[in-house]
């Protein structure tokens, strides 16, 4: 019951965190595809940042046990596959799952048709499973991670994409900048 | 600071600058990480829904079919599943934000040139490509760009830059459409 309890209340701010950012508009979420407005980078990239900076830190000072978390399963075939459709469809949509129900919340119906249009993708997919079954075990390599495929030192993965990030986030202020 | 959570509902307000809302996001992830073990989600809540109303229709399909009985054999049944609770919350938190804000408005958000019930139909259609490409990928923005690439796991960083990839591909198809 509590972890339901956890479950709402985090799911609270994460909602309030995407509304404040400005993610619940689809016009917004675009901006990103036409290159007029890099919210949606520059938001994700510093949530990206920030947690995985805290979770290595955390771990290193012993406060937080990493090997309690779960990363998710890498199935690279499914995911990359999986990755270009959706990407497709996000354009399209304008707004991701997670944003559209927020969209939604906020008054906006073409959140909750996009929250309706999942549902229906997700429920067809699910009754059309079998086929695509093989291809989506396929190519499975458990909890992969950048550090083991580039044989690098965690640390130094960490470092390499803040470097990244922050490269990231000049570029994107001198883009927006130029529009 | 303090305007990042609570400005005057009389006015509508702008949004929150985005490297200060992405590192509530990311905080909010890292207390996800630390709390629960896992990460943030929203697609599924979507697979879960799916799969508890196919299953008060047609229960002995739903345990036969693969991608249904992983959500029916969850402790608690489908519709006591984390993320749907998790969701519930994000709603409210988005409502709430919006609230004191003053953004919360009924409308449907769409370009100049193209009407509500098209942006709808388009919006819909989008979210039914997105449900695909999330059930294949295992997951969505939230539960495999956001939670793995903190976690620097290698299938989500591949859906992530997949899934951008593809939407700037369509993205110009699409521009008229946002004017």
């Amino acid at each position: 019951m509590s972890d339901l309890v956890i479950a709402v209340a985090i799911g609270l701010a994460f909602g309030f965190a995407i509304e404040r950012a400005g993610l619940g508009s689809a016009r917004k979420l675009t901006g990103q595809f036409f290159l007029t407005d890099l919210t949606v980078f520059k938001v994700m990239f510093t949530a990206i940042v920030t947690a995985m900076l805290g979770t290595f830190w955390l771990g290193r000072l012993g406060i937080l046990d990493l090997a309690l978390l779960s990363i998710p399963d890498t199935y690279l075939g499914a995911q990359v596959a999986g990755g270009l459709i959706f990407g497709a469809g996000f354009a399209l949509a304008g707004l991701c799952p997670g944003t559209s129900c927020v969209a939604a919340a906020s008054g906006r119906l073409d959140g909750a048709a996009v929250a309706g249009g999942l549902f229906a993708g997700v429920l067809v997919t699910g009754l059309f499973f079998a086929p695509l079954q093989r291809f989506y075990e396929s190519g499975a390599h458990g909890a992969w991670t950048l550090p083991q495929l580039l044989d690098l030192p965690y640390g130094i993965v960490v470092f390499g994409v803040v470097v990244v990030a922050l490269a990231g986030f000049v570029a994107a202020e001198r883009i927006e900048a130029r529009t | 600071m303090l305007s990042f959570v609570y400005r005057s509902p009389i006015v509508r307000h702008d949004y929150a600058d985005p490297y200060l809302a992405g590192v509530g996001l990311g905080v909010v992830l890292l207390a996800a990480f630390a709390i629960t073990g896992h990460g943030l989600g929203a697609s599924g809540a979507f697979g879960t829904t799916a799969a508890g109303t196919v299953a008060a229709i047609a229960p002995r399909y739903a345990s036969g079919n693969p991608y249904f009985a992983r959500y029916l054999q969850s402790p608690g049944g489908p519709w006591r599943a984390w993320l749907l609770f998790e969701v519930a919350g994000m709603c409210a938190g988005g409502f709430v934000s919006a609230a004191m804000a003053g953004r919360l408005r009924r409308e449907v958000e769409r370009g100049a040139g193209v009407s509500a019930r098209s942006r709808l139909a388009t919006a819909a259609g989008g979210g039914a490509i997105m449900g695909l490409g999330a059930v294949l990928a295992r997951g969505c923005t939230s539960g495999l760009a956001l939670t793995g690439g903190a976690l620097l796991s290698v299938g989500s960083w591949a859906f992530m830059l997949c899934a951008f990839a593809s939407a700037y591909g369509v993205a110009p198809m699409l521009k008229r459409s946002w004017r």
